[in-house]
């Protein structure tokens, strides 16, 4: 039987919106994690949402000209700026609504990014664009590595992780650092919503989305994505991983609301053990017993500070009195 | 607006290659891509709708039973409907 | 009414896109050109300009947000120099790739390596070939019309491209001159709202910035060609209207004193007001020296310079950049290829002056006449005044 099911109620999926706002026809690997996704995100985003999207996987797929794949209104422009695009269009559509030059309706601008193109050489952008507050989401699909340019390595792979530029050999372990803490960085530019979530986990991703378009400032969602073709696992268990990764400690679901934490996806006491989640993937098959221990060592530290954060966190409205 | 033949020429493409044709990606038909097919065995589904969740193409949709079946046009064969649903009434056969 | 008004060229030109009214700003200050976002940003924070003013963390973010902005409708600006321009240069060829009007102020000021904050035109020489339609302003007046005029041009439905105003460093961006400042109505009445081919919002959905494979990339790239060359109808159109209203007039290329010259030079920007003043001091020692005044860069204005060189025997072409390890400077290379095919071409010498914000004197100006006017030049191109 599998592990955690989330709270859903069974028949749930058929309560969600059926309009396809990310039509097939796409050219995404099958099962590609991020596709799928994205096309949760559209779901939960509705019509009234403008996407940029960074250089990527998920752009080159989606828009050979003459087709797209995209219902929603979408505009790309390069690979580090995302944000800044996104942060463009967010004051364009302020000013003409303020203007009467267009509708007088809400229209959520949701920029989103690979860990490429958000973690590495989109930081700039991002920081800036939630450091000055703009009216945006900013979400991040996570597959920790360069996947769109053939699997290099990013600020966003893993320990262990054999990529193309730093891979497993007899002098090297692969990756050698563990990912940056993109949530937490977010948490620290004080964005009112940052929440960690995965495609294999739906509706808390899609509650996560509908929550963070509520917000009237920033919010930043970081979505791990699993990659078949370039963690090097079978296509079919592309949900399966993601819940893995989930249930092993690797990547926990929480949310930061105005800086209290909060884990979304209740964890057992006692974690699935994590060679569960790195034997399925051909990435991690060449790390020794040791190595693992170090991959584990540094997993828990980042779980452990969630666990921290959420024991002791408080509110920012709160901190602020004094 | 009429229809434009591809290739287009200089003078046809769309200022800035622009594109206003929304999901026109659904001219591109990725089943030619799968190797295997999903089969579904309506006694033991149970009408939850995973599959339609879970799938990356959006190509599952419901009849008007309540069953579910995946479009052979678009599905690449990945195979994750049939891990996903749990009452076992996907199979993936060789296509 | 216009009124006459003495400001710093910089805060002038802020004033003047304030008066177009954009909706978004996106700027990042770098020296010679600060006080263009500095001085907008004062007027958006009086309240007298409607706009958003994303005080950005990088050029680079800058044009990507006007880029952005630009695609879902709105009038924008930015203002750069130099690195700035360089950090930005990656969504520079975009811009018009997406066909999207950007109004951008180069306050030009010579590339890094050595750093150097003062003026050359270095730094626009980078981006001459990326798509942009781009005139060169020689003074205050006319960094302010063009300025206004470029709002027209660019979002004009026939073009749909950025326009790039250049405008010295220092020698332009930091001196005060006295100038006709166009009031509020009359930009109102030459400058109408911008009415967007598309733009990215629900109520018509377009995706912008798409894939274009090996089957699609070289029409794409030639209907831009072709756009931006076409622009040169619109510009010629604006800039009647412009004379019409204002009585300043604008010409791809404007002599002085060149009809009857033995030696003709060509110049862009404001060295060519120095110029002037040596070819003045010249002819009254009976030296027949006369200025081309190119002001429109892109598109190249070939019909117009192939007209005004007719019957010229002897030109000497300044560049105020060097195209390393090249057959000649930028802009004398592209004269040379334009006049390439006329038998009766003049003697072409090129010097190179001003480069890093070298004082560029009148006697340099009369020098360099006289000495293309004894012999013919040794080389294809000269450094001007290079100690050693």
């Amino acid at each position: 039987m599998k592990g955690i099911i989330e709270n859903f109620d069974l028949f749930a999926p058929k309560l969600v919106d059926k309009e396809e706002y990310y039509s097939s026809g796409h050219r995404a690997c099958q099962g590609c994690g991020e596709a799928l996704a994205i096309r949760l995100m559209a779901k939960a985003l509705g019509k009234d949402t403008v996407v940029t999207n960074a250089t990527g996987c998920m752009e080159v797929t989606a828009t050979p000209y003459p087709t797209t794949a995209w219902k929603l209104p979408w505009v790309h422009v390069a690979f580090p700026n995302s944000a800044s695009v996104g942060a463009g269009v967010e004051s364009a559509l302020k000013v003409l609504r303020r203007k009467g030059k267009i509708a007088d309706r809400d229209v959520k601008v949701v920029s989103i990014g690979g860990d490429g193109g958000s973690f590495d050489i989109g930081f700039q952008a991002i920081s800036g664009a939630m450091e000055r507050g703009h009216n945006m989401i900013y979400i991040v699909y996570d597959n920790e590595a360069y996947m769109n340019t053939g699997i290099q390595r990013s600020g966003g792979t893993p320990f262990g992780a054999s990529t193309t530029t730093r891979p497993a050999g007899k002098e090297s372990v692969g990756n050698t650092t563990w990912k940056k803490n993109m949530a937490e960085i977010m948490v620290a530019h004080r964005v009112p919503y940052v929440a960690t979530a995965c495609h294999s986990y739906p509706f808390d991703f899609m509650n996560k989305v509908k929550k963070a378009r509520k917000v009237n400032g920033p919010a930043f969602i970081h979505c791990l994505a699993v990659c078949p073709t370039g963690w090097r696992c079978p296509s079919d268990v592309c949900i399966k991983m993601g819940r893995l990764a989930v249930e092993t400690g690797v990547f926990p679901l929480y949310e930061v609301e105005d800086g209290k934490y909060k884990m979304t996806i209740e964890m057992p006491k006692k974690l699935r053990p994590i060679e569960d989640y790195l034997k399925p993937q051909g990435r991690f098959r060449h790390l020794k017993p040791a190595e693992i221990e170090i991959f584990k060592g540094m997993a828990m530290l980042e779980y452990n500070k969630v666990l921290e954060r959420i024991k002791h966190s408080k509110s920012w409205s709160e901190m602020m009195k004094s | 607006m009429t229809e434009k033949k591809w290739p287009e020429t200089w003078q046809n493409v769309n200022p800035g290659l622009m594109i206003f044709k929304p999901a026109s990606s659904r001219s591109y038909l990725t089943g030619g891509w799968r190797a295997q097919k999903p089969v579904y065995d309506n006694t033991k589904c149970i009408k939850c709708g995973v599959c339609y969740l879970f799938c990356p193409e959006a190509c599952i949709t419901e009849d008007a039973e309540g069953f579910f079946t995946a479009d052979l046009n678009y599905c690449k064969g990945c195979g994750i409907c049939y891990h996903e649903c749990w009452p076992r009434a996907i199979k993936m056969v060789e296509d | 009414m216009s009124k006459r008004i003495g400001m710093e060229i910089a805060m002038a030109a802020a004033e003047a896109v304030a008066l177009c009214r954009p909706d978004v700003i996106a700027a990042y200050p770098i020296t010679p050109n600060t006080h263009i976002p500095e001085h907008l940003a004062e007027i958006v924070a009086d309240g007298h300009l409607d706009c958003e003013y994303i005080a950005v963390e990088s050029e680079h973010s800058a044009l990507s947000a006007c880029t952005g902005a630009s695609a879902a409708g709105a009038r924008v600006f930015t203002a750069t120099s130099s690195q700035g321009l360089l950090y930005m240069y990656e969504i520079v060829p975009i811009v018009p790739s997406m066909r999207l009007p950007v109004i951008m102020c180069l306050g030009n000021r010579a590339i890094s390596g050595p750093i150097n904050i003062w003026n050359d035109h270095s730094d626009y020489m980078c981006v001459r070939d990326l798509g942009w339609i781009s005139m060169f302003a020689s003074n205050g007046q006319e960094t302010i019309d063009m300025c206004i005029q470029a709002f027209k041009i660019g979002e004009h439905a026939d073009v749909m491209l950025p326009v790039l105003v250049n405008l010295d460093g220092f020698q332009l961006t930091h001196v005060v001159e006295a100038m006709m400042m166009p009031d509020q109505e009359e930009v109102d009445k030459f400058l109408p709202p911008r009415k967007p081919f598309a733009a990215i919002h629900p109520d018509n959905v377009v995706s912008m910035g798409t894939l274009g494979l090996p089957d699609i990339y070289n029409e794409a790239k030639k209907a831009n060609d072709e756009a931006l060359i076409n622009s040169k109808k619109v510009i010629l159109e604006v800039w009647k209207e412009w004379e019409k209203m204002f009585g300043r007039k604008y010409e791809p290329i404007m002599s002085y004193k060149a009809k009857d010259a033995d030696v003709v030079m060509l110049t862009m920007g404001s060295m060519g007001e120095t110029a002037q003043v040596a070819i003045d001091e010249l002819r009254k020692e009976g030296f027949k020296a006369g200025l081309l005044d190119l002001k429109l860069y892109r598109p190249f204005p070939a019909d117009e310079l192939k007209k005004a060189l007719k019957g010229v025997k002897n030109l000497i072409v300044i560049d105020r950049a060097v195209m390393s390890g090249g057959a000649a400077a930028p802009v004398c290379a592209e004269v040379k290829s334009v006049m390439y095919d006329d038998p009766n071409r003049p003697v072409i010498t090129n010097d190179i002056i001003g480069l890093g914000g070298r004082d560029v004197r009148v006697e340099d100006f009369k020098k360099i006449f006289k000495k293309a006017a004894a012999a013919k030049p040794e080389r294809a191109y000269e450094i001007y005044g290079v100690r050693g």
